[in-house]
């Protein structure tokens, strides 16, 4: 299989740039000018910041008290570690990610692609689909609490019309992550519906074609094209969506503040409460460089499976 | 062409069953797109209900009222959450734009020493979670006493490493020689950058924008801390510290969650066509 490019973006024709090693005359100064304004904020709120939150995470560092803090070496280190809350923290934050990414990878490659067969109405989809990821949380939160609702709610009342018991859907410890995990693949679901749409755009209709004449069914057609086709904007889709999941804390935060009984509380939170509620920055520093480290891996498995991918393309 | 078919699958059985399969799959969206809807038909529903009225187990509504609306709007808070809002996220997305594509051009188009390391300087960016750097960036803002500004919300929004990215994948498409032939009719290198690329990068500055917009408008968790007084509040922050203070008056809460979306539903509504146009040519697609 060959990797298509763009249409829009022809390449070739091009005259050859000189070697990167070689230093064109005249282009350092203007270069860094240009850069200067990204390159200035840059390392004044995110570089800066970093170092900072590692510098911390060595130190007793308090939110109510200036500086630093008593030195501390790696013991904000090993009590994390040996922390049940700090672990709790980190499987939800993993649960959360495994409820949430198959279906937000599948259904959303399933929807794009009934949705590219179809020839009309393909912006009422897009609408449908796409209009709960424009939504704040805070706005998501409000609508899902009140389908939640105890008795008034409209999932409650579906269950209860069918004849169930009716569910604590964010009060059950047991039940509460489903519930927020169901929530989020209604909000999150458009953003990956657009990026296969933009993908399947992109395969040639005449594959269809050619392969309909050889005598080839839908389904073959699916898995003989459209998958293999579309097999970088799946990589894509999976780490941004694993990443994103990674990250969650607005659901949380707002519809069930960690509970009930810390049940739902992720990282981002747990770092969150220990900071703001404990005022214990170091060791939340410490957490937070813990956290970073695992998006770091996740990130890098993913850089090294697309290479791997990409040399048998 | 000839066409060798197999006896059994003739090309009109083909045919028929791709029909039928499409059909299938159009009944399958609409099941599905009604689905989606109904949360936010819900919430419509309840907002233009009595507050007494929302208790009321069925979609039918005995006196449809804009009241809630009427009370939110008179409040004033929410109009000042808006305006926190749409300048904060107006500034962040202008911000980003230049500044990521100034960036970006340079990298893509400029030849000096570093290049190499500083993309990768960059590329580092979009692996930090920038929701783990909250009580640095805190302490930061605090001591340069900007807490409680709109610049404590732009300015860490700015420097967003995935727009460098997105605007490098695109320039290096662009063909060079437009821009070789501007340099050598004099043009410097930012010239080049605001005359010739920019112009023919709309789709990619619509797409950045359009989303760096959304995504500033919805961030809760920073402006949650930066933002204390309640005059300055974003409309995120405004709405989930003031979700409790409404009780059970469901139809307050869901007109307010209304409020609060419209204008994001309306920038929407009027993109759609741009936002998949920009996701197709920014190279996010993979």
């Amino acid at each position: 299989m060959t990797v298509t490019t763009a249409p829009d973006r022809p390449v070739t024709g091009e005259t050859p740039l000189p070697p990167d090693t070689a230093e064109s005359p005249g282009h350092t100064r203007p270069a860094l000018l240009m850069m200067a304004p990204f390159l200035v904020l840059y390392l004044l709120f995110v570089i800066g910041p970093t170092l900072y939150m590692f510098l911390m995470s060595l130190f007793d560092t308090s939110l109510v008290r200036p500086g630093l803090g008593s030195f501390a070496g790696l013991r904000n280190y090993t009590e994390a570690l040996g922390d049940a809350a700090f672990w709790a923290s980190m499987w939800h934050t993993l649960w959360f990610t495994i409820l949430t990414t198959p279906p937000l990878v599948i259904l959303a490659f399933l929807l794009a692609l009934m949705a590219d067969r179809v020839r009309r109405g393909r912006w009422f989809f897009r609408l449908a689909f796409f209009l709960p990821y424009i939504l704040p949380s805070a706005v998501v939160a409000l609508i899902w609490m009140w389908m939640y609702t105890p008795e008034l709610g409209l999932l409650s009342r579906m269950v209860t019309a069918l004849g169930f018991a009716e569910p604590s859907w964010l009060g059950d410890p047991d039940l509460a992550m489903w519930s927020l995990a169901l929530t989020t693949v209604w909000w999150t679901l458009g953003f990956n519906f657009v990026l296969y749409l933009a993908g399947l755009q992109d395969i040639p209709r005449e594959l269809y074609e050619a392969a309909s004449m050889d005598g080839a069914g839908p389904v073959q057609q699916v898995r003989r094209i459209t998958v293999p086709m579309l097999s970088r904007t799946t990589s894509l889709v999976v780490v941004l969506q694993v990443i994103a999941s990674l990250k969650v804390f607005d659901q949380m935060y707002i519809m069930t503040s960690g509970g009930p009984n810390f049940s739902t509380r992720p990282a981002l939170e747990y770092i969150y409460d220990v900071s703001f509620t404990d005022f214990r920055v170091g060791y939340a520093s410490a957490v937070s460089t813990l956290f970073f480290l695992l998006i770091l891996a996740v990130s890098t498995v993913w850089v090294v499976l697309t290479r791997r991918q990409e040399e048998r393309l | 062409m000839t066409t060798i078919t197999a006896p059994t699958v003739t090309r009109e059985s083909v045919d028929r069953r791709i029909k039928l399969f499409n059909a299938t799959c159009a009944g399958v969206l609409i099941a599905f797109a009604v689905i989606w809807l109904v949360p936010i038909a819900w919430a419509v529903d309840t907002s233009i209900k009595p507050n007494s009225e929302t208790t009321n187990p069925t979609w039918a509504i005995q006196d449809p009222t804009l009241e809630s609306y009427r009370t939110l709007l008179s409040q004033g808070s929410i109009w000042n959450w808006y305006a926190s809002s749409f300048i904060t996220s107006t500034l962040t997305a202008a911000a980003t734009v230049l500044t990521g594509s100034m960036a970006a051009f340079a990298l893509s188009r400029m030849r000096f020493r570093f290049r190499w390391l500083i993309f990768w300087f960059v590329l580092i960016g979009i692996m930090i979670p920038q929701q783990a750097l909250i009580v640095a960036q805190f302490r930061e803002f605090a001591a340069l006493q900007l807490l409680n500004t709109y610049w404590a919300v732009v300015l860490p929004q700015v420097p967003a490493a995935i727009a460098v990215f997105i605007f490098k994948q695109f320039f290096d498409g662009v063909p060079r020689d437009l821009d070789e032939a501007a340099r050598v009719d004099g043009a410097g290198f930012f010239r080049t950058y605001w005359r010739v690329v920019m112009p023919l990068s709309r789709p990619v500055v619509a797409a950045v924008a359009i989303f760096t917009f959304v995504w500033s408008w919805n961030n809760l968790l920073w402006p949650l801390l930066v933002m204390t007084n309640p005059k300055l509040m974003t409309i995120p922050v405004g709405l989930a510290t003031v979700q409790g203070t409404y009780g059970i008056r469901y139809a307050d809460t869901m007109a307010s969650a209304i409020l609060g979306a419209l204008p994001l539903v309306l920038l929407f509504l009027f993109f759609q066509r741009r936002i998949v146009e920009g996701i197709a040519g920014t190279g996010l697609k993979g």
